[in-house]
């Protein structure tokens, strides 16, 4: 089972992935994807906006779909929500499995299908006080696409890798 | 129904919600826009390029043949942008 939390407070990297590997001896490799808030064009702060009844409910669904499939020994996704500042954390997406490339794939997977599946808005402030609403990427249309051609192979991949004793 | 509205579909109507009570013939989201679109000039606004526009029917992504009732909860948002 999945950790989801959607929050306005900055959370701990280290903390959240220590918390991952508490108590477990199965996982061997653990991937992290961390999205911090970049300073382009002078930008002062990033509203994040959500929709409350939603978000949790789409980022477990999302967690499920990755732990259907790989074979994860634990999955944890922490979003911002709020006025978030340029070089703060806004997302972070933490995978655990036996071996490697179970971690590696989720993790990609996951930060992917969020982008395009869970009902965050941000907003750019900046510094003369103009706002602008980030629009949506196609770049980032196609990244998730390509986890549902990558549908097929699941089963596959969830038998490739050999038995080893580390990540 | 209740009707939701998100990031700058929300500051163009100047709402973040509405109670809306649409007749029988508005079926589905489609529909839906079209009679929000009337109700004022900030509606018109927020719905004058449908396909910039996404909804979700009781908390789950919706198309615009996805069908709407009275007690639904229905909201509207552009494009999400999370991550």
């Amino acid at each position: 089972m999945a950790t989801v939390r959607v929050q306005e407070a900055p959370f701990d990297l280290a903390q959240e992935t220590a918390a991952l590997a508490a108590g477990r001896a199965d996982a061997g490799a653990v991937a992290s994807f961390l999205g911090i808030c970049r300073a382009d064009d002078g930008l002062a702060a990033m509203v994040l906006e959500h929709y409350p009844a939603m978000t949790e409910r789409a980022l477990a669904r999302i967690a499920a779909e990755a732990e259907a499939r790989w074979p994860l020994t634990g999955c944890t996704v922490i979003h911002r929500v709020g006025r978030i500042l340029p070089g703060e954390p806004i997302v972070l997406v933490l995978t655990a499995s036996a071996h490697r490339a179970a971690a590696l794939e989720s993790c990609a997977f996951l930060i992917d299908w969020l982008k395009t599946k869970a009902p965050f808005w941000k907003c750019e402030e900046f510094a003369d006080g103009a706002r602008r609403w980030v629009a949506a990427r196609a770049e980032d249309e196609a990244a998730a696409a390509r986890w549902v051609a990558a549908a097929a192979d699941a089963p596959a991949r969830r038998r490739r890798e050999p038995e080893r004793t580390t990540g | 129904m209740r009707v939701l509205y998100f990031a700058w579909l929300r500051q163009k109507v100047g709402l973040a919600e509405e109670e809306a009570a649409p007749p029988p013939e508005v079926r589905d989201v489609a529909g839906l826009m079209r009679w929000l679109a009337a109700r004022s000039p900030g509606h018109a606004a927020a719905f004058a390029d449908p396909r910039q526009v996404r909804a979700a029917v009781n908390q789950e992504f919706a198309s615009p043949d996805t069908p709407v009732a009275p007690d639904d909860e229905v909201a509207f948002f552009p494009p999400v942008t999370g991550g």
